[in-house]
């Protein structure tokens, strides 16, 4: 073997090596909740599914208390923060791509600053806000806090699609005679569909992940969402030596949706993220 | 509602300017009836509450003012009683220290993985992202309770694996009570999320730089580092530039992952940053003045981080 082609083999073993350690806790969750409990408190792991892998964890989890009303909580926020993120964010876009207006420039300065403020420095006056509105622990008062902070990159991300959609293609078809409203619909809104599609998935990771917005403005246990509910789980398990089998179902069960949606969009959203502004 | 204003503000000025047969067409109100959904939400969640904080930061606003007193006006004496706290200062430094090692990690870990998937074969290429993408899309919370487990001190993998390596002082080892090893633990949890989004992110720069350019530096003779170093990273600086201000911005605000790791019974106060700092006033001790001057802080600390940043985009937007 030449040099070349030893360093070659040489690279490619080191990143696969990369690759395995990099998988290996995802991997390892997945394992350990189809293993049963007894097996999982053993000094020594097993690194292998076999014939003792069960699915109880998972059983025990969705029976357990909790699960279902957090995972409704998490359904109805984020399906209201997706519905409401694309329907603002659309129209917004549309009007920054095909209009130019006085005040353009600064809205969108501001949709731009406004990613820059850090949910953790606001949260205090975001909790006092809600409790004065009698919102905490509604559905609706965090919906509108999770808009809020999705609203402008995906502001900036259907911005890319709708100027990506030349309008000639509109004004051909009003010549042909379609009203503007028709021609939008018929020519311009299919082709902006998978922008749609990629914005949405966006601000659905957002909704169903979100961690800090959620602590503060959802105190009650009856109104957890699932990342919530995952860590009070941990934390009552860990009062009886936690049952690390069902912990570890319960994270799969949340983590499942999330990865094969990003798995969809991720081509999409990683040029929109270099381009745009916020992380996932 | 402010986005009023702003809708008869350009209308009455342009009747002014503008001759009257295009006057309809140079302004019309549909773009600003399409902004109001988006300024109002934006209003609600982040106007109101950043309004609210600037104006508590200024007030005394403690328990009594919990109970209905009204909040009096005290100038600056929060942010006076707050920097005058060792134990701000505390988390300052730490927030920063921790921020600038979690960013410089990330992105020296981001390019190194980036410029591996460059030189190997494109089928272990695509194994390598997958295996990124895997950890960059796991919910955060189901990440930390797995990493919290993999660091377990009795039945976790990592003291296993340190055990068979031959260091039998690590059997039973807790790494979340001391604070050095507790943020050696958060470190290693936030690196491994973060550097699939910054060695993917460096890779699509490096796919951009032009075969004809790298054929005619081989042609020359130039040896694998100096194409790095005068071809490649000059290059995807603008890349490397960014995605570094991103981590610096996201590691200075690090919250839920420390949260979740103190769960496990580490000692707060030593393991606390800026983010949970301000949780624990505020939400904890009811100090919601001395939370909001805190965040203040944080917020003009993050504005002066990503100012350039800002510009930058600013400018793209105009080319």
């Amino acid at each position: 073997m030449s040099r070349r082609t030893l360093g070659r083999a040489t690279l490619g073993l080191l990143a696969v090596a990369i690759a395995v350690v990099w998988a290996f806790p995802v991997y390892w969750m997945a394992l350990s909740a189809v293993t049963p409990s007894a097996r999982l408190r053993a000094t020594t792991p097993t690194f292998w599914p076999n014939s003792s892998s069960t699915w109880a964890n998972f059983s025990a989890v969705l029976d357990g208390s909790g699960f279902g009303g957090a995972l409704r909580m998490s359904l109805s926020v984020t399906l209201v923060t997706v519905v409401a993120v694309l329907a603002f964010a659309f129209l917004a876009a549309l009007a920054i791509s095909r209009w130019r207006f006085r005040g353009r420039a600064a809205f969108v300065l501001t949709v731009l600053f406004v990613q820059m403020l850090p949910a953790e420095g606001l949260f205090i006056a975001q909790y006092k806000m809600l409790a004065g509105a009698q919102l905490l622990n509604t559905v609706i008062g965090v919906s509108v806090l999770y808009t809020a902070a999705v609203v402008p990159f995906t502001v900036w991300m259907l911005r890319g699609f709708v100027a990506g959609v030349p309008a000639d293609l509109e004004e051909a078809a009003m010549v042909d005679g379609l009203s503007r409203t028709q021609a939008f619909l018929r020519i311009t809104f299919p082709l902006l569909a998978p922008g749609l599609v990629a914005s949405g998935v966006y601000a659905f990771l957002q909704a169903w992940n979100e961690f800090t917005v959620a602590l503060v403005a959802l105190p009650a246990e009856s109104a957890q969402t699932l990342p919530l509910w995952l860590r009070s789980f941990l934390a009552a398990s860990a009062n009886r030596g936690v049952d690390w089998g069902q912990v570890m179902a319960a994270s799969t069960l949340i983590a499942v949706p999330v990865i094969v949606f990003f798995l969809i969009v991720q081509g999409r959203m990683t040029s929109g993220l270099v381009s745009g502004a916020v992380k996932g | 509602m402010t986005h009023d204003v702003a809708l008869d503000g350009p209308t009455r000025t342009e009747q002014a300017t503008t001759p009257p047969a295009i006057r309809h067409r140079r302004t019309p109100a549909t773009p600003y009836l399409l902004l109001i959904p988006t300024l109002a939400v934006l209003l609600l969640g982040l106007g109101y509450p950043l309004y609210w904080q600037v104006i508590t930061s200024f007030q005394e606003y403690g328990l009594a003012q919990q109970f209905g007193q009204p909040p009096t006006w005290v100038g600056l004496d929060n942010y006076a009683r707050i920097f005058t706290d060792d134990a701000l200062w505390a988390v300052v430094v730490r927030s920063i220290a921790f921020c600038l090692v979690n960013a410089f990690v990330t992105v020296g870990l981001g390019l190194a993985f980036a410029l591996l998937m460059r030189a190997v074969h494109p089928v272990i290429r695509v194994v390598l992202q997958v295996a990124l993408l895997l950890a960059w899309a796991m919910p955060m919370v189901a990440a930390v309770t797995v990493w919290k487990w993999l660091f377990d001190y009795r039945t976790g993998v990592i003291n296993w694996l340190l055990v068979q390596l031959g260091f039998s002082d690590f059997a039973g080892h807790a790494w979340l009570s001391q604070p050095l090893s507790f943020f050696f633990v958060a470190t290693v949890i936030i690196v491994w999320m973060s550097v699939p989004f910054v060695a993917l992110s460096i890779y699509a720069g490096l796919t951009q730089v032009p075969d004809e350019v790298l054929e005619a530096a081989n042609l020359d003779g130039a040896r694998p580092h100096q194409v790095l170093r005068h071809i490649l990273l000059p290059m995807i600086r603008p890349v490397i530039s960014i995605v570094l201000l991103l981590q610096i911005i996201w590691d200075l605000r690090v919250f839920a992952q420390i949260r979740l790791l103190q769960d496990a019974g580490a000692p707060v106060s030593e393991t606390n940053l800026l983010g949970n700092f301000i949780f624990e006033l505020g939400i904890g001790r009811q100090d919601f003045a001395g939370a909001a001057a805190v965040s203040i802080f944080v917020l003009l600390l993050t504005v002066a981080l990503s100012w350039p940043y800002v510009r930058s985009l600013i400018k793209e937007d105009a080319a």
